[in-house]
Order: structure tokens, then C-alpha cells, then sequence
């Protein structure tokens, strides 16, 4: 029993790529219902009438990208569905890439036009300070937006002077910005936030899910399936569900089996 | 396992992966142009990395700290076009030499300067000048940080629902939310001894920690499974096309 | 000269917490204009700060190539990722860098093919290793560990699909678990962490905390 306790490690890495490519392979559906706080971000951009702004802040870099980018995905294709106004911004030098392109490709295919439907600002850098600027004035932020293109008079920025007059703000986030946007921005400048977070961070956001602090969220691929399902566009999060469930009942077994034999050799003792 | 069986490992992995790719080029599955040789690049990659679960090998090293140095590469090159580029260069120096139609913005000096001697911070000499900038950062944290916290994190998170509420089990959801919050502050409080009363709730604060950090124990093993399955999904939908 | 070095930045800090503390409480146009003046500059001096890390990280790696400590070899692969991605970057797709950034240049190429499959995969390698841990070390010895444990066994299987499949109770009880008693944990730790924050910046603010000035006189 006790060498059984001692297996190599690299069984267990077997076990668990076994756990997550085979359900890739035979494909099979498990129905992901979505939970409050994810139809607490839907029910709210499907409120904004046509035209209304939304600010999505990509904090996130390649290192979550495999759970974050499917949120966006489904949160761009919601809002360009819609015909709503994005704006998209990061805090993370990385991130800038992934949300170029996610909003750029989106918007490609609803035909929905840069500048005038939708913009890119780009990356800043001080989290607080650019919270803080954008709250008083996004042109003072972001002079200029990723392309170098000048923000004033920029037709999909029509109508918005600060962080105030944006109907609604999404934080993507891999790190600690969510609590800087509630704090910095929405507390201080008052607007409605939604939140998409990697799992890991996913407990913490609940006190403020809780004191309405934000209107829903979004954690980890599970958020971003459950947001799929939302809009009826079921997409590579989806079809993660059914690996992310087979992984997750095999570290339970993990769990047990490790206790059970365990305690069984320390009885024996 | 000796180095022998290590080194044939490698090379059949090796041998495998440049059929493959070659299989692929001749078909047109992937093409010989930048998307074609991304893929094979990304897959390169990403195999590199995993090769640290068999054991930790050069291949996985030379991957680690390539993906260093670009990141560190690209993060330099974002900061000048997003913000050096046109927060100083453009609105300071550009307007000396070319008729942009705005005069230069001579405030951009001080943050400007205020910056460059951050950076004296390695300067034997002068790196007394880089605590001039960290003290304008530092201290514009610490102000801003009081009042918004105060604000944000403290005032909005001591309100709680009344403990009458409309059903039985919301009444007893407020009234553990109140006893949770309340003991796991008591735990953290040092300067009292956690004996008697104190040390019977502390204990109640354990417990409720306890079961939060089970709860970011599971959403950590769903975070890190994702990633997993994100990668999966790359190396057989988009290289080996087997899944759609 | 000691006035420089060490009274000026603790006065800059003292004035610039006192200032934006008050700043908040006070909504006059010249104080609003003053908060945005102050966080622009912010912004500003903050992206200056990408030259530090870039120091530490070639410092660091030029160190082990210099001394030849065993594995320097490594090393040259962070100036060789750095070099192009840089060189690709100041080229600028033809255009270079005093011109606008260009989209689908090798600049992005590298950014899209060696950084973004790299990071996300390093960061998937520890699925594994939580996985092992799960068998290995992760034992119900105590009871404050047995509840830890419960805890996450109901939340990993509550969270994912086939929860439901296996007790339909699991999802509504893995919910609960986490907007009560892990709701009202975490927002014991976040009033903690925040009475913690605010008397570092009062700290900071009186010259008690001086970390940041680093070492020296």
C-alpha cells in the first residue's frame, strides 16, 4: 500500500492529460446551466438600448488567457450583437495583444466599423492613477488609442467625457484590478461594473457581489461556458466543460483514494 | 532513467514532431507562410514547456527563458507606443521639430524628469534622485489609497442585511455571514489573547477560513485544469485539426 | 546634502499624501483639476518604471553569463527573445517606431506564436502538479483540515457540470458554501487587508514606513 502511496509522480500526470483529452476526443455534452452572478452581466448589457457605451478593461496576459479570452469572446459578441458601443483598455502589457485582436475579429464579423462602433485605447500603466484620470477624463488617459489614432471626436467615444458616462464597465481580470475598479472608479465615480475573473481570484470577488459592489461575475472557463450558453453561442468554453468536469472527478478520487490508503497504512503502524 | 534513455526520448519526440509538421506542410494542411510556421512555432513551444513534467531538461530551460526575454521585449516596446510615444515624445519633443499645430506641453517636463530619475536608482552616484520619484508615487498611492479604501473596502463592507429577514433560512445566511465576518476579525486580531470568549469565536473564525480556503482550493484546481484544457484544446483543434 | 537625500523625498511624500487624502473630501473644480493634473504625471513616470524591471532581468541574466555560472548558457536565450523582440518592435513592420504602431508585423507574429503559447502553457504545468498534490499531501489529519477538505471536494464537483449529475443538491450547496461562509471569510480577510493598507499609507505618509527610499544615507 505504501508503494502505492509513493507512485511516480508522472502516472499521475498520465491520468490527468488522459482526464482532459479523451472527453475533447469522444466529445460528449454536459448541460452548463448559468448561475446568477453570470446572468447578472448578461441581464445588464441586454438591457443597454442600441448604441450605449460599454467599457471592457482586458486585464489579463497569455498566462490566462485560456480562460479569460473565452470570456471576452462571448462578452464582444454579445455586445457587438447588440449594436453597443465597445471600448476596450488594458492595465497589462501583455494583455494588449489578446484584446486587440479579440476586439478587432469580433467586430469583423458583425461589420461593425473601428473608430466609428468600436476602439482599442491600448495600455496605461499606474491601475489607480489611470482609474483615477479616466474617472476625471479619458482623453487625459488615452490621447491617443492603440492604432495612434487621436481619441477626441472619435465618433464611438461620442457622448463620453469620463468613466461616469459609460453605461457599463466590465473588468477582465487576472490579478488584483477588480478590487482597484470598485474602489478607484466605481465607488469614486459611480457607474455600473461587471466582473470576469481567473477562478483563482473567483472566491474573493464574493463580499462585493454581495454588497452590490458589482453587478455580476464571471469566473474562470466555467464563467465564460455559462455566458456561451447565455447567448446561445456555444464555442471552445463549452466544449471545455466536459474535460473540466472528467479532471475535476478524478482529483476527488485523488483526494479519497490518496486519504483511504492513508489512514489504512497508518492503522496498520 | 539514464541519460541514454533520456536523449532517445528527446530524439523520437523530436523525429515525431518534424514528420508531422512536414506532413502537414506537404498536405497544405498548414501552410508554408506566417500562420503555418506560427502554429509550428506555438506548438514548439508549448511541447517544450510540458517536457518539464518528465523531468527538468534543457529544452525546457531554453524555452523558459526565451519566453522571458520576449516578454520583457514586448512589454518595453508596448510602454513606447502606448505610453512614452504620446504622453512625452509627441507632446514634448515633437512640436520642437515639426508643426504639429500644438505647442509643446512643457508640465510633460517634470513627470518626464521625475521618471528619468527613477531610473538613477542604479546610479552609484546619483540614485539619491530616484528617491525623489518613488516618494511623488509612493506617497500619491498612500493618499489616494485612505479615503477610497476607507470608502470602498471598509464603510460598504460592514453593511449587512438585517438579521430579520423575510425567510428562516435567510435569517440564518445573515446571521452566519455576521458571526463569520465577526470571528474571522477576532482571529486576526493579535493584540488580544484568544482565551476564554475570544479564543471560542477565533476558533468559530477558524472554521469559516477553513472553509474559504477549501473553496479557493477548488476554484484554484478549476483555474489551473482550465489552462490545461485550453492548451489541449489548442495542440488537437488548431495543429492537429482533430476536433473542430 | 542629507537634506536631499533623505528630508526632501519624506517631505514630497508627506505633501502628496496629505494633498490627495484631502483632495477627496474637497469637490472644487481646482482640486478636481489638481487630482487629474497629479495622476497624469503618475501615469507618465509610471511608464518609466518598464526600464527597472528590464535592468533587474538583464542584470540578473548578464551576471550569470559574465561569472559562467552552471547554466548560463540559458541566459542568452533572454537577450536573444529580448533582442528581436525589440528589434522587430523598433522596426515597426518598415515604418519604425516613431511612427505609429502597425498591426501584423513580426513584432506581433512573435508576441502571438512565442509568448502567448509559452506563458499560457507554463502557467497549465501546475494543473499537474495540483493534481499529484491532491493525492499525496492533501490528508484529512485535522479537523480544521477535514473541513478544508469537504469544503473543496464540494465545491470542485458543485462547480462543474457533472455535479449535478452525481447529487442534485451538490450545485445549490457548493453555491451556498460560497456566498456565505466563504463570503463572510473573505470579507473578514479584505477589511483585515484594507486596515492594513490604510496604516501603511499613514505610515508611509508620516515617514514612519521609509522602505521605499531605499537603502544608503
Amino acid at each position: 500500500m505504501e508503494r502505492l502511496l509513493k507512485i511516480d509522480r508522472r502516472i499521475i500526470f498520465v491520468f490527468v492529460a488522459a482526464a482532459v483529452t479523451i472527453p475533447l476526443l469522444i466529445k460528449f455534452d454536459l448541460p452548463v446551466i448559468a448561475t446568477k452572478e453570470v446572468r447578472g452581466i448578461y441581464d445588464k448589457i441586454d438591457s443597454l438600448s442600441e448604441g450605449s457605451h460599454v467599457l471592457i478593461a482586458f486585464d489579463y496576459d497569455p498566462a490566462s488567457k485560456e480562460e479569460l479570452q473565452p470570456m471576452a469572446i462571448a462578452l464582444l459578441h454579445h455586445c457587438f450583437k447588440n449594436n453597443i458601443k465597445v471600448i476596450g483598455m488594458t492595465l497589462n502589457p501583455g494583455g494588449t495583444g489578446l484584446a486587440d485582436s479579440a476586439i478587432t475579429e469580433v467586430g469583423n464579423e458583425y461589420g461593425r466599423k473601428y473608430k466609428e462602433d468600436y476602439v482599442f485605447l491600448g495600455y496605461k500603466t499606474g491601475v489607480e492613477l489611470v482609474m483615477i484620470n479616466m474617472g476625471e477624463n479619458i482623453y487625459s488617459a488615452f490621447p491617443k488609442d492603440f492604432k495612434g489614432n487621436a481619441t477626441t471626436d472619435m465618433p464611438a467615444l461620442k457622448d463620453v467625457q469620463s468613466l461616469q458616462d459609460f453605461d457599463f464597465v466590465v473588468d477582465l481580470a487576472s490579478g488584483s484590478s477588480i478590487e482597484a475598479w470598485i474602489a478607484f472608479g466605481k465607488e469614486k465615480y459611480n457607474f455600473d461594473l461587471g466582473a470576469g475573473c481567473t477562478a483563482v481570484i473567483g472566491p474573493d470577488m464574493y463580499p462585493f457581489l454581495q454588497s452590490k459592489q458589482i453587478e455580476g461575475l464571471m469566473s474562470g472557463l466555467k464563467g465564460a461556458a455559462e455566458y456561451e450558453t447565455l447567448i446561445n453561442r456555444k464555442s471552445s468554453a463549452v466544449a471545455g466543460m466536459s474535460p473540466q468536469s472528467v479532471v475535476h472527478v478524478l482529483v476527488v478520487f485523488f483526494v479519497i483514494f490518496g486519504n483511504t490508503l492513508y489512514f489504512m497504512t497508518r492503522r496498520k503502524k | 532513467m539514464d541519460k541514454k534513455t533520456d536523449v532517445s526520448i528527446l530524439t523520437w519526440i523530436l523525429v515525431a514532431f518534424c514528420v508531422i509538421n512536414i506532413f502537414f506542410l506537404v498536405t497544405g494542411k498548414l501552410g508554408f507562410d506566417a500562420k503555418g510556421l506560427g502554429i509550428i512555432t506555438a506548438v514548439a513551444l508549448t511541447l517544450a514547456m510540458y517536457s518539464f513534467l518528465y523531468k527538468d531538461n534543457p529544452v525546457f530551460k531554453i524555452a523558459e527563458n526565451l519566453f522571458v526575454g520576449v516578454a520583457m521585449g514586448y512589454w518595453i516596446i508596448i510602454t513606447w507606443f502606448n505610453i512614452l510615444k504620446p504622453d512625452v515624445f509627441e507632446q514634448l519633443i515633437v512640436p520642437f521639430f515639426k508643426d504639429t499645430g500644438n505647442a509643446p506641453q512643457y508640465i510633460v517636463i517634470i513627470p518626464t524628469l521625475l521618471g528619468i530619475f527613477m531610473l538613477l536608482r542604479f546610479s552609484d552616484k546619483l540614485s539619491w534622485l530616484s528617491r525623489w520619484s518613488f516618494a511623488f508615487v509612493v506617497g500619491l498611492g498612500a493618499g489616494i489609497t485612505i479615503p477610497n479604501f476607507i470608502h470602498a473596502f471598509i464603510l460598504k463592507q460592514l453593511t449587512f442585511d438585517s438579521l430579520i429577514a423575510g425567510s428562516l433560512p435567510d435569517s440564518i445566511n445573515n446571521f452566519l455571514i455576521l458571526l463569520g465576518v465577526v470571528s474571522v476579525l477576532i482571529y486576526f486580531f493579535f493584540s488580544l489573547e484568544h482565551k476564554g470568549v475570544i479564543g471560542g469565536v477565533s476558533r468559530i473564525g477558524v472554521w469559516f477560513l477553513m472553509i474559504a480556503f477549501g473553496a479557493s482550493f477548488g476554484f484554484t484546481v478549476m483555474a489551473r485544469m482550465s489552462l490545461l484544457i485550453g492548451r489541449i484544446q489548442f495542440l488537437i483543434r488548431d495543429w492537429l485539426g482533430i476536433i473542430q | 546634502m542629507n537634506f536631499f537625500k533623505r528630508t526632501i523625498p519624506l517631505i514630497i511624500a508627506f505633501i502628496m499624501g496629505i494633498m490627495m487624502a484631502f483632495q477627496y473630501y474637497v469637490p472644487h473644480e481646482a482640486s478636481q483639476s489638481l487630482l487629474k493634473v497629479v495622476t497624469r504625471w503618475g501615469i507618465t513616470i509610471a511608464g518609466f518604471a518598464v526600464f527597472i524591471g528590464a535592468y533587474s532581468l538583464f542584470h540578473l541574466h548578464w551576471n550569470k553569463i559574465k561569472r559562467k555560472v552552471p547554466g548560463w548558457g540559458y541566459s542568452t536565450f533572454v537577450f536573444f527573445g529580448a533582442g528581436i523582440t525589440i528589434i522587430f518592435g523598433l522596426y515597426n513592420g518598415g515604418e519604425f517606431f516613431l511612427h505609429d504602431k502597425q498591426e501584423g508585423t513580426m513584432f506581433d507574429w512573435m508576441y502571438f506564436n512565442v509568448q502567448v503559447p509559452a506563458g499560457a502553457t507554463m502557467f497549465s504545468i501546475l494543473a499537474f502538479f495540483m493534481a499529484s498534490a491532491a493525492y499525496r499531501t492533501f490528508r484529512a489529519r485535522t479537523s480544521e483540515a477535514t473541513i478544508l477538505l469537504i469544503a473543496a471536494v464540494i465545491v470542485m464537483l458543485g462547480r462543474v457540470p457533472v455535479g449535478a449529475l452525481i447529487w442534485e443538491f451538490l450545485p445549490p450547496i457548493a453555491d451556498w458554501i460560497m456566498s456565505v461562509p466563504n463570503m463572510a471569510a473573505k470579507r473578514g480577510i479584505l477589511i483585515g487587508v484594507s486596515i492594513g493598507a490604510i496604516a501603511t499609507s499613514l505610515r508611509i505618509i508620516f515617514g514612519i514606513e521609509r522602505a521605499y527610499l531605499g537603502g544608503g544615507d
